[in-house]
């Protein structure tokens, strides 16, 4: 197992083999196989990070000796991923995770190096012969999110605290606004930008924020507990992010959109070990298991019910989240009536929809 | 649209008061000629011995003494290398900052996804009541009124008491005072010591207080705030009082007005506290006059007692 110590030394080890001649590390029994996680967070983050270390552990749990797993934990998004990346690869894992949507171009230049290594980049979208991407339809949890806030808030305004302008974050925007506006068209969306995506007095302070200016339900797209746990001293409600932050507060967390991640990896590993490893693209959302809702708490029975059928329409296909008509916040057409998004200009996309207060940074 | 003052007012305070602690304690040190740039990582190691111990004992007056005592520790490690073994105190403090994080993570690891209850918020019945003014003057934590009674009692020592000039003396000259016969190393531990407390103080309102659980480099540069505030309030304790709601209403407006919708880039309203801390120390270093009256002349050198 990894942690800063011995990150330091794998670093200092690939030094020391960038510096001599390839030392020829004795292989250790040609049967197991080494799998390596680069997290961007510490794993006791109990949001993204600690989550893709669950599914870490389900991968142990289900081959147990025939595979040996290796994490880094607080990696950069820097060139020092890249090092990280490669290193893992150079000790003989034969497959890698990378879980940070800045790895992206790390992977892509670390996958050139070792071709025969297999890769698997989370939330980015570059593809290459040895890496996959694969990512979970977090804006399908915002929805369910978003029409439990609907029903729940008296303001009518609902606040979110947004980590980065990147197209993953607006669609959990745009979907909460529009889930909630499914049930109260008169609802309005605030927004704070931390520019961070773990910053725990930051984010704190930002649900204090969005309280002071009249939110009365609050959800977050950053990784700690901290808003959570404002929420419940301001005695208001919110969501858990990533993860079921619930025990960190009982009476303030409705739900949570919790990134499930283990049968994806322990599939891929399977793959490996089948030698039947492919590069492939998956985004998986509430129908395939790769996103669940946490159960519900802290509301009436007949928002638990409109929840949970929402849960089930979006799983069935009967909900479409974005579906025309869709408007932009200066009320531009971005799609007629009836006519639904494609991936691609979701996966794009930088406007918001009509009612959230705020502009997105150009 | 609706602003809500009092709220508003209670967490200025809450953001400001770790920055007056730690920089109060700064304070202290920089008057006794001694530049500590450690603060970061004394808070950091403070933060998480407090909330640990809060979180084993379930006592948060347990877990401030602990924050406490692990300050002083860890200053003493500052104070050993560069009091009584000349190292430089730039590298020194650089590196105590580094050793901490790393330390207080590494310590932290057991203690991440626990919660602590919040330092408890005192009631004065009838005066807490009073609609706006009440919340605000009458019903913060301990923590914040020991802040400022802590600047008032640093006020009267420094200023005001014989020991206080003794330190300023060391400060100013460590050649003079060690002359007269003063014991300039004996003080300066002493007063890194206090300055180790202090961030020990503000890491455990960081960790019980401000924040009701541990996270890896919680401070988020809170300690370089503390820094820059103590040029700020160009070593005046009641400056510091300015300097520190000043910076804490930064930081907290620069999340909050985002929330009108204000059309400014969100990039630059986050790097808005730092900036500003620039902003103002320039400023500030351009008044020659005012930084040479209050400056410790000896602030930052190496003490060789042979002299």
């Amino acid at each position: 197992m990894m942690n800063r110590r011995n990150f330091n030394k794998l670093l200092g080890a690939g030094l020391v083999t960038a510096a001599a001649p390839k030392i020829v590390t004795p292989a250790l029994a040609e049967d197991v196989l080494k799998v390596g996680f680069v997290y961007f967070g510490p794993v006791g983050d109990f949001g993204w990070t600690y989550q893709h270390d669950v599914g870490r552990m389900d991968i142990v749990k289900k081959f147990g000796d025939k595979v040996k797993t290796t994490y880094v934990e607080n990696v950069p998004e820097s060139a020092d991923a890249e090092r990280v990346i490669a290193n893992l690869a150079a000790k003989g894992h034969k497959l890698i995770f990378t879980t940070s949507f800045g790895y992206m171009d790390p992977t892509i230049k670390a996958a050139k190096r070792f071709p025969k290594t297999y890769f698997e980049h989370c939330a980015g979208y570059k593809l290459a012969s040895n890496v996959s991407v694969y990512e979970a339809r977090f804006y399908e949890g915002r929805y369910v999110q978003g029409v439990i806030a609907g029903m729940m808030s008296k303001t009518g305004v609902a606040g979110y605290i947004a980590s980065i302008p990147i197209p993953e974050v607006i669609m959990g925007m745009n979907a909460f606004l529009l889930g909630m506006r499914s049930v109260n068209p008169a609802a309005k969306l605030k927004f704070i930008m931390v520019n961070t995506w773990y910053d725990p007095g930051k984010e704190g302070d930002a649900a204090k924020a969005l309280i002071d200016q009249g939110c009365d339900i609050v959800t977050q797209h950053t990784d700690s507990t901290a808003p959570l746990q404002v929420y419940a001293q301001r005695g208001i409600k919110g969501f858990g992010e990533a993860t079921d932050m619930l025990k960190f507060a009982p009476g303030a967390q409705l739900t949570a959109s919790v990134n499930n991640w283990g049968p994806y990896y322990v599939k891929r590993v399977q793959d490996v070990l089948d030698g039947t490893w492919k590069s492939a693209n998956t985004w998986g959302g509430l129908a395939s298991g790769m996103l669940e809702m946490a159960p519900y708490h802290n509301m009436p029975d007949n928002v638990i019910a409109a929840a949970k059928a929402t849960e089930e329409g979006i799983k069935s296909g009967k909900i479409v989240i974005f579906k025309g008509p869709l408007k932009d916040q200066k009320g531009i057409a971005k799609s007629t009536e009836g006519v639904v998004l494609d991936d691609g200009s979701i996966s794009s996309m930088d406007w918001l929809v009509e009612g959230v207060v705020g502009d997105l940074p150009k | 649209m609706d602003f809500h003052y009092t709220s508003f007012l209670l967490s200025v305070v809450v953001a400001s008061t770790p920055l007056l602690l730690a920089a109060a304690g700064e304070l202290v040190a920089e008057r006794a000629g001694v530049l500590n740039l450690g603060v970061e990582g004394m808070m950091l190691v403070s933060a998480v011995i407090a909330f640990a111990v809060a979180v084993t004992t379930g006592s948060s007056t347990l877990g401030i003494l602990a924050g406490v005592s692990a300050g002083v520790l860890t200053s003493l490690i500052f104070a050993v290398l560069t009091l009584s073994f000349l190292s430089n105190q730039v590298a020194t403090g650089l590196a105590l900052t580094i050793f901490g994080t790393g330390l207080s993570a590494l310590i932290g690891k057991a203690y991440v996804g626990m919660v602590v209850k919040r330092l408890p918020q005192i009631h004065v019945p009838g005066l807490s009541d009073i609609p706006f003014f009440g919340p605000v003057f009458f019903g913060q934590d301990v923590l914040v009124y020991l802040s400022f009674a802590l600047v008032c009692a640093i006020y009267w020592f420094l200023f005001k008491t014989h020991a206080g000039l003794v330190l300023r003396a060391v400060g100013d000259s460590h050649d003079a005072a060690h002359a007269i016969g003063f014991p300039v190393i004996k003080i300066r531990y002493l007063a890194v010591m206090f300055g180790g407390g202090m961030a020990g103080l503000a890491g455990a309102y960081m960790a019980i207080a401000y924040n009701t659980s541990w996270s890896e480099g919680m401070t988020a540069g809170r300690g370089w705030i503390a820094l820059a505030l103590v040029v700020f309030a160009t070593w005046r304790p009641f400056w510091l009082v300015v300097g520190a709601y000043l910076f804490g209403s930064i930081m907290y407006l620069s999340l909050y007005i985002q929330g009108f919708g204000v059309h400014i880039p969100s990039q630059f309203i986050s790097a808005l506290p730092y900036a500003s801390t620039v902003v103002v120390l320039v400023a500030i270093s351009r008044d020659r006059k005012r930084i040479r009256l209050n400056a410790p002349a000896s602030l930052g050198k190496t003490f060789h007692a042979a002299g």
